[in-house]
């Protein structure tokens, strides 16, 4: 690829696309742009026939090929021989070039065709696989084309990946606002089991929240659904809310309760079956683990009424999820 | 550590599509409990497990863990390797076993991620 020039001022922004480009220049292959079933010519065509299909397909060359073997490339040049020569009736295998033909290997990297293009000002290359059969043709505009479309997936990439929610409390004018996400946990249900606890750390993220928030409000609120998913009669239901200072996440079960909660509280304490001990869960160190992750964990259970799991985290003015102008104080 | 260097270093074959190799690793953990790797593990780290179930992609999810690797030449679920693809967590997999898995990467200079507990 052509080296920026030297003179031209480069703005941070402009630095860090250039190195995108020469970036995906070396990660591209040819083979993921090149087009396939390129036209391709026989050596006992006849050249008047070579004509007719450069001017019919708008294409200023074509390979070639005997049994899938590239044997040579018939350009503009070798048909004005043939032209000059008032010898159109001469098979193609006549004018052909068959030395020194340019050519790019399929598993390159589309860099390799760049080089090609710009050393021997050529516009168009045969692809070869690894057997020296020809796969297709490459061009310039076949490249930007790749790395155009490659751009653009990196650009949506990043624009989910700016999509945050986090002025949503913003505009809302109230004394106290908060938003509410509701689950519903089945009981043994270990297949979409963190399903819940992985949307929440999502939406938490998408907030505004930082990682260290949403990691200890995600491994909490996970340790809690499992909880539901291992130990729970009917299973049951885990609330998140969310407010700019504080999250507050609920898990309540109407069944079987907890006979002795300071002890389940206890790390390596664990009433779960081989079972579920299987399955990597049942180590007894759930609710313990809850316990670091929230500043502030609140368990009450009955035998035969349910449970109750209450778990807080507070959050830093700076922490703030959802408004940002808590972030700021006073902001016009 | 790169993603592709433990690759190489353990034998790994990936399962996962789409992985992207040069991903930064910082550390590792190595445990089948997914509960211990919940209260012990430290953001970004490969880790090492011998559960397959797609419970190690949610753990890994939650925790913030880069990659996860199958030891024993165990065959992932692929409920296990689908949710892996649709949380961007590479899974790669590796015919040894959890002692030399965690020895040779230990060895190549890749530090452990699990906090140290004082449980009693």
């Amino acid at each position: 690829m052509d080296s920026p020039s030297q003179t031209r001022h480069i703005s941070e922004e402009n630095a860090q696309s250039i190195s995108r480009v020469e970036e995906l220049a070396y990660v591209i292959r040819v083979d993921e742009v090149m087009s396939r079933d390129p036209k391709v010519l026989s050596p006992s065509m006849a050249m008047s026939d070579v004509l007719e299909m450069l001017r019919r397909d708008h294409i200023s060359g074509a390979p070639v090929v005997f049994s899938s073997d590239l044997i040579g490339i018939i350009s503009l040049e070798d048909l004005i021989r043939a032209l000059v020569a008032k010898d159109l009736d001469a098979p193609v295998s006549q004018y052909m070039t068959t030395t020194n033909i340019l050519t790019v290997h399929a598993s390159d990297t589309v860099v390799e065709a760049l080089k090609i293009f710009s050393k021997y000002n050529v516009g168009r290359l045969p692809v070869i696989n690894e057997n020296g059969s020809l796969t297709g043709m490459i061009t310039k505009g076949d490249i930007t084309r790749g790395i155009l479309n490659n751009l653009q997936k990196d650009f949506q990439r990043e624009e989910v990946r700016r999509y945050r929610a986090s002025h949503l409390f913003e505009d809302i004018i109230s004394d106290r606002s908060s938003l509410i996400l509701r689950y519903n946990i089945k009981k043994g249900d270990f297949t979409r089991g963190g399903n819940a606890s992985s949307n929440i750390k999502r939406a938490l993220v998408r907030l505004g929240a930082n990682q260290q928030i949403a990691r200890r409000c995600g491994i909490a609120i996970y340790e809690a659904e499992m909880n539901l998913i291992i130990h729970t009669t009917k299973g049951g239901i885990i609330r998140v809310e969310i407010e700019p200072h504080k999250i507050t996440m609920r898990a309540v079960d109407d069944g079987p309760g907890i006979v002795n909660v300071e002890l389940a509280k206890q790390a390596g304490y664990s009433t779960a079956t081989d079972e579920i001990r299987e399955m990597g869960f049942g180590a007894g160190m759930g609710l313990f683990n809850i316990n670091r992750c929230v500043d502030k964990m609140t368990l009450e259970s009955e035998p035969g009424k349910g449970t109750r799991l209450e778990m807080k985290i507070y959050l830093q003015p700076e922490e703030s999820v959802g408004d940002t102008s808590y972030h700021y104080g006073d902001r016009t | 550590m790169k993603l592709n260097d433990i690759i190489q270093i353990i034998d790994g074959t990936v399962c996962t599509e789409g992985t992207t190799q040069d991903v930064e690793i910082r550390g590792g953990c190595g445990a089948d409990l997914m509960s211990d790797v919940l209260t012990s593990i430290q953001p970004h780290a490969v880790l090492l497990t011998g559960l397959v179930n797609p419970q190690v992609v949610r753990t890994a999810d939650m925790a913030d863990v880069s990659a996860i690797v199958f030891v024993r030449g165990k065959c992932p679920h692929p409920e296990t390797v689908s949710l892996a693809n649709q949380e961007g967590i590479p899974i790669i997999s590796t015919p040894l076993g959890m002692f030399e898995v965690c020895g040779r990467l230990y060895s190549a200079g890749l530090p452990s991620l699990e906090n140290e507990l004082n449980l009693i």
